[in-house]
This record gives C-alpha cells, structure tokens and sequence, in this order.
C-alpha cells in the first residue's frame, strides 16, 4: 500500500491511513494468524517514504504497547497524551466492558477498531438469585449488531449475565469468519437452535462453553450441526443443560475431535455412555462426568463396563466434576486419577463422609475444591487434612432452607484454616458459626482473597457466645491483607462495618444481606472502603443518610445495588442530580407504588447516559 | 406521574405478620419475576405464600417442622443448583419422573403434575419419542400397538400405564418406560 506524505485524509477518530498502516505493521509482526480463513494483512506489501519523526515515535509506540496486556495497563497508557491514547486504541485486542451499560456499542466499536476478544458483563449478580425482574435488559443484541460490522476479525466473545437470543447468534456464526471462542456464563434467551447455527458455520471453533445458562429445548439436535470433518474442538461444556442431547451425534463429535481436552457433560449423559466417550477421549484434561449414576434399566447379570480402567487411561485429567445423579458404588472407578486432580467438582453430589473420604485421601494435589454439605464437618476435616494445596473450598448447601440442622458448623471451618494454609477462596454455607472460628481461619489462612460466609438463618449470632458476629469479620479484613472480596452474614452490628470501612482497605466487592442497625454502618463502609467498586445490599436498614455519603466516591465504582433498605425515590433523585454520568435505577418488581419507597435501587456510571432500552418498571432517576 | 393504583397484592399485609427479624428490616416476601419462564420447583413457588401447604414440601421428607416460608434469593443459591439437588426427592413425591424407552439411547423427563388425564401424558409420550399407543382396555392393556407405556410404583412393581386411577397413578409412579408390546405380556392385570 502506497502512502503519501502530503495530504492524509483524517477519519472521525482522528487516525489516518498512517495510523491504520503502522497499526497492521505492529499487529502482523507478534500476533500469530492461526485462522486460514483471515487474509493476513501482510506487512510485506507496506512501503514508507522516509516517515516524519513523530510518525516513528509511533511506530515504535505501537510496538511497545503490543506488550501491555493488562487492562489497567493499557488505561493508564491510553491517558497519556493523545498520540498514546490513538496507539493505545489500534492496539488493543481484547475489549472488556465490564457493565454493558456503561459505555454504547458504538463508542467502544469506534474508539477500539481492531479487537479480536469482547468480554461483556451485564446483569448485577443479585439477578441470579430472583431479585431483579425478568426483562430487566443486557441484551446481546445492540453489541453483536455492532460488532458484525466493527469487527469482522473477532475470534472470541465471552458473556456473563447476558440475555442472549437464537437471532443473535445466527449473526455470529454469520459475521465472523474466524470464530473461535464462545463463552456463556449465566446467560439467558437461547436455545438449540441458536446452537446448531454456532455449531455449524463457525468453522474455526475450538470452545464451546455453556457455562450455568439457562438454554431452552428447541428439540434441534445441536450436536449433530457440527462440520462431519475433523473439528478444532478443544473444549465442549454443556453440563447446565436440563433436557436430552443426542448420544450418537455427540460420540461421532467426540472421535473427530482430536483436541479436545475440556469435555463437561449433562445429567442425561448416562455413566455406560460416559464410559465410552471417555476411551475414545483419554486426551482429556478437563472433564464433567454428566449423571454418573446407576441405570435403572440395567439387569441383573449384565455386565458393567470396567470404569476404572478408562478412568486410569486418562493420564492427563486434572480437572473432574459432574456427578449429577451419583451412585456412590461408582466412586472407586475415579480413584486412578485422584492423586492428579488439581480440581474436583462434587457440589451436584450428596455423598456422605465416608464417600468423601474414600476418594480425598487421595487427592494430594488439590487446589480446588467444590462440594455439598452432606459431607459433613467430618469430611471437612479429612479435606483439611490431606489436601494442604487447596486454594479454593466452596461448601454448598444440600438443603438451602432456614430453620434445619445444618451438617457443616464452625468445626468445619476450623478445620478447614488449621489444615489448609495457602486457602484463597472460600464460600461457605452453613447454619451455624462462631465467632472463633473466623478469627481462627483470619489468622490461619493469611493469603485470602475471596472470604463469602452464608450463614443460612437471617440474624444467627455466634451460636456458642450469642455475640453478634461483628468480631469474626472484623478479624478477617484487619489480618487478611490480600483481601479484596467480602460477603458477610449473621447478626451483625454497625461495629462489623466500621471494621470493614476501617481495615478493609483493598476490598472491591461487598455482598451485605440482613445486616447493619443504622445509617452508620453503610456510612463507614462508603468512606473507608476506597477500593469499592461493586456493592450490592439487600435487606438492611440503610437509607437516604447513607446514600449520600457515598457521593465522592460512586464515580469510581462499577455499580451500587441495594433492595429492600430505607431509601426513599426522592433522595435517589438527588443523587442522580448530583452525578449527571451516574445512572440511577429505580425498579418496581410488583405492581405499581405511589409512595416513595424504593424496593430496588441499582445504579452504575456510564459514558452514554441512561439506556434507551429500559423496561416500564424501571425509572431512571434524572 | 402514574396515576395510583392498588392491586391485591399492594394490601400491605406484611404489617400485621409476626415474624422474627430487627424491627425496621423489611424482609420481602414476594416474588419479584412475575410470570417467570424459570420453572420453578415447588421450593421456590412456595416463596411469597404465607400459608402455602408447598413450603411443607421439603421438610416433609425431613420429617422435620414445616419450615416458614422463604425469602425470595435467600440463601443465595442459584435455581438451577437447588433443582438439580431437590429434583431427585421430587421425583419420589412423583412429579418429574424420568421416562426411558427399550432401544432409546437417552432418557427423557416429564412432570406428570402438567397432564390432568391420561389421554393428556399418553398424548405427550407419543409426541416425545415419536410411537403409538393403541386403545387401552382394562381387560387387554393396549391393543395393537407395537409400544406399551409402563410405569414402576413407589413398591417397586412394574405396571401398566392406565390401570390405576389417575390420582394415584401420579402419586405412586416412579418412573416411566416404553416398552414393546411383546415384552408386556405377564404385566399387572392381565
């Protein structure tokens, strides 16, 4: 391409052909082009007349910023000066928009023309758990449709908490020829037959995840769309789907899949079935067993395949989970694989202690472990004392009411910091707690990150002293200094959170649920917390005091939810007047209310202003 | 401005409810997606109704006190985790009830507390794996038909779909299976 020095032509963004150039010179010279369908846009065929010297300051510019892969690297780039602001924008490749609400398809697609990996998040976590009407919004749509047309490149999306339609994905599997990389994680809106589109004209595929999605039976057999020829599958993980997949497609899919590692299987997956997948698959590193349970219609004398020797053929597992409908005379068939495990997936099992135990005491290496609490303290304690790598423990709980004896307490926690060190992550369910204990892990485990404690019953105090459970989490936020995310629980006072706003100095995410007395609580957490970037409150009785105290700082954050707290329409409104790029929500969930009584605030920064796309029963505060 | 309207659902009657909790905590008993195309289970239909016999559903395996009745989201689980879990003491109770067929490579489920008759849920597994049932009689079973719906009861025995009265079918079948007409034979009543 012919480049003259007189007389470049200027787009709207202020880049030139110039700049589009040298952006293909920096690009072409590290990114690999695995994709034979992409013409390269060769370097070879780029000439320069002598460039003047701010056109070399920005080449080599380019160049160098190839390298800054972290997003908090290239913001603080991009701030620079404008030079490094445009060679910042033509060099990034993947695009995280954390609230999809915070920034227009259009002025992402604009400012960053040559991305090759979108992240999108849109709804608040609390959607998960019912609290935010359906229809709310983060809709797919707006952003697929700009990017067919930004970015025909695009080789991965990834997607949490998106509303996803069987229309939106056929543009996908039609826009981009390179496609390699699906990711759906508690996303909504689609079926089979957006599926079937996916898989059969995105012909460059490796990773197809279905990640805790609700996906809608449209009675297409999806699997058998995939090309008859041999796939770039590398991972396939569909184990959130609730109804039947086709066996046979899926077996035929599996032997042309000669990469595959990650292979996460649905209940309807029978363990026979699983049987033979996996001697066909013993490349897999990644694996979800699907029911793993016993077949009623298996009779008496038949003879069962020998499980444990095709388990024992995957030399290379690491990662297994599934076990749906688990039939614990099964468990022995994994125990060849045990000692390799660095992650291990029981939270769909109701295995018991002794089950537990039977396979732990061998898992030596792991470093993540989910399950239910129907193991008990006692296979707590068993986790605490063979697994001394663990990073990350979540306890679930088998049976999520109120009012129930609980299987796991605060022995198992203590356990749990006594045995396990180097823990990072922990979310733990329970029924009852003490105050001990906490402090016990605090000190124990003093690499946490992640501390999410569930005290099942609202307002449970430390079962053995009565205390509030101020003085556990307060232990947390002072010892654990890497701790940057928090759920709290129990009876807890204003003193809990005056903890919190004074030592918890790095956290990022505070969950609060039936918690705090006054105003003051949220108050210490709003003026202490400099970190804070999402917090999400329901059910605590802080109200329009509180709100406003955090008016210095809402700017710097990435959303705010509270429900069912004291706020009042009146004084949301003011706090939208007062920050006119705060986005303020109020939403009804039921009916109409002519009071001023706000059941859901929900308010986030955002670049465009309020959506245009927003529900009757939601009122943006202006 | 809206123009105010009340609907039943306004009365505020969570003012005159007892219930434990910090004065001044409002604990929403409410659904907050109505009309959700989210199936729920009887767990989470139970939320928001205060005298819902439902609510008793999950303890009364327990043998336990009924438990009160929950909060919307609380604890926070997501519904697919508590389904999948819960599902499996439904099935007993007789409403999802797995439904296999001799030579099908994969199990199908249906929740018998959507059909109201039989004609309804022969209807529905005819659809689903793509057979034909003939006429029922009490004295015959099906007649002429190439597959026969059966049904295992909560003691364990193997029947003929339609033998029983629909009510208690719903409450005592475990499980479903399609099955050929040859194999029937010696089945139930005949």
């Amino acid at each position: 391409m012919r480049v003259n020095q007189v007389e470049v032509p200027r787009d709207e963004n202020g880049s030139s052909i110039l700049d589009l150039a040298r952006a293909d010179i920096a690009e072409s010279s590290t990114k690999t082009r695995n994709c034979a369908a992409c013409p390269g846009s060769g370097s070879g065929s780029m000439e320069f007349q002598s460039p003047y010297p701010d056109q070399v300051l920005e080449n080599v510019l380019e160049n160098v910023l190839h390298f800054l892969t972290a997003r908090r690297d290239r913001n603080a780039a991009s701030l620079v000066c404008k030079s490094w602001y445009r060679a910042e924008a033509l060099t990034r490749s993947e695009l995280f928009i954390g609230n999809c609400y915070a920034v227009s398809p259009r002025r992402a697609t604009s400012r960053f023309t040559r991305v090759r990996s979108v992240a999108i998040k849109g709804k608040p976590r609390f959607a998960d758990f019912d609290l935010m009407p359906i229809n709310w919004g983060a809709l797919f749509s707006p952003w697929v449709a700009a990017m067919a047309k930004a970015y025909p490149w695009l080789e991965k999306v990834y997607l949490k908490r998106m509303t996803v339609t069987d229309e939106d994905l056929v543009l996908l599997s039609e826009s981009f020829p390179c496609f390699k990389e699906l990711v759906l994680v508690c996303c909504d809106g689609f079926g089979t037959s957006g599926l079937a589109a996916v898989a059969g004209r995105c012909r460059q595929l490796r990773v197809l995840d279905l990640v805790e999605s609700e996906v809608d039976d449209d009675d297409v057999e999806w699997l058998s769309y995939f090309p008859e020829s041999q796939t770039h599958l590398e991972s396939l993980v569909f184990d959130c789907l609730q109804f039947a997949v086709n066996f046979d497609a899926l077996e035929k899919l599996v032997a042309r899949s000669p990469s595959l590692k990650k292979l996460r299987l649905n209940g309807s997956v029978t363990t026979p079935q699983l049987y033979r997948l996996i001697t066909q698959a013993p490349q897999l590193t990644h694996l979800g067993t699907g029911s793993f349970g016993a077949l009623e219609a298996v009779a008496a004398g038949d003879q069962e395949p020998d499980y444990a020797s095709a388990f024992a053929a995957c030399k290379s597992l690491v990662c297994l989970s599934g076990f749906r409908e688990i039939f614990p005379d099964y468990l022995p068939a994994i125990y060849p694989v045990c000692t390799s495990l660095t992650s291990l997936n029981f939270s769909y099992a109701n295995i018991n202690a002794e089950h537990l135990k039977s396979v732990i005491c061998l898992c030596h290496k792991l470093q993540t472990l989910w399950v239910l609490d129907s193991i008990c303290d006692e296979g707590l304690q068993a986790v605490a004392a063979t697994c001394k790598d663990l990073r990350e423990l979540r306890v679930f709980p088998e049976n999520p009411n109120e009012d129930v004896e609980g299987p796991v307490s605060e022995v198992g926690l203590q356990a749990i910091s006594e045995g396990c060190n180097k823990l990072q992550s922990i979310l733990y369910f329970c029924q009852r707690m003490t105050n001990a204990a906490v402090v016990a892990m605090s000190k124990n485990c003093p690499d946490l990150v992640v501390f999410r404690l569930c005290i099942i019953g609202r307002y449970r105090p430390d079962a053995v002293t009565g205390e509030p459970m101020d003085e556990g989490f307060g232990a947390i936020v002072m010892n654990c200094k890497k701790l940057t995310r928090l759920a709290v629980s129990g009876l807890l006072t204003d003193r809990a959170f005056s903890y919190i706003g004074k030592y918890g100095k790095l956290v990022r995410t505070l969950s609060v649920a039936f918690a705090g007395d006054t105003d003051m609580g949220l108050k210490y957490v709003l003026e202490g917390c400099h970190n804070l970037q999402k917090l999400e409150i329901r059910d605590s009785p802080f109200g329009n005091e509180a709100l406003h105290s955090g008016l210095h700082h809402y700017y710097n954050m990435r959303f705010v939810w509270m429900s069912s707290c004291k706020l009042t329409r009146h004084a949301c409104q003011e706090v939208a007047r007062a920050l006119p790029h705060l986005v303020v929500e109020v939403i009804r969930s039921q009916g109409e209310r002519n009071d001023d009584s706000v059941e859901i605030l929900y308010m986030y920064r955002s670049l465009d202003g309020p959506r245009s796309d927003a529900p009757q029963f939601v009122t943006i505060m202006q | 401005m809206e123009s105010p309207t009340i609907s039943i659902g306004e009365l505020n009657l969570q003012d005159t409810e007892l219930r434990l909790g910090l004065p001044g905590s409002d604990e929403p008993e409410k659904r907050c997606n109505v009309g959700s195309k989210r199936k729920c289970s009887p767990e989470e239909e139970s939320t928001g109704n205060r005298s819902d016999a439902k609510s008793d559903h999950n303890q009364s395996d327990n043998n336990g006190p009924p438990a009160k009745a929950q909060v919307v989201g609380w604890p926070p689980v997501r519904s697919f985790r508590r389904n999948s879990v819960q599902q499996k003491k439904e099935e007993e109770g007789g409403r999802y009830v797995k439904v296999s067929m001799a030579g099908a490579a994969y199990l199908r489920k249906i929740d018998l507390k959507v059909y109201k008759s039989y004609p309804q849920v022969l209807k529905a597994l005819e659809n689903m794996f793509k057979c034909t049932f003939g006429e029922y009689s009490e004295r015959e079973g099906y007649n002429g038909s190439e597959y026969v719906p059966t049904y295992e009861d909560k003691e364990g025995d193997w029947m003929l779909v339609g033998d029983v009265p629909w009510d208690m079918f719903t409450c005592s079948c475990k499980r479903l299976r399609i099955i050929k007409a040859s194999e029937a034979k010696g089945l139930g009543c005949l």
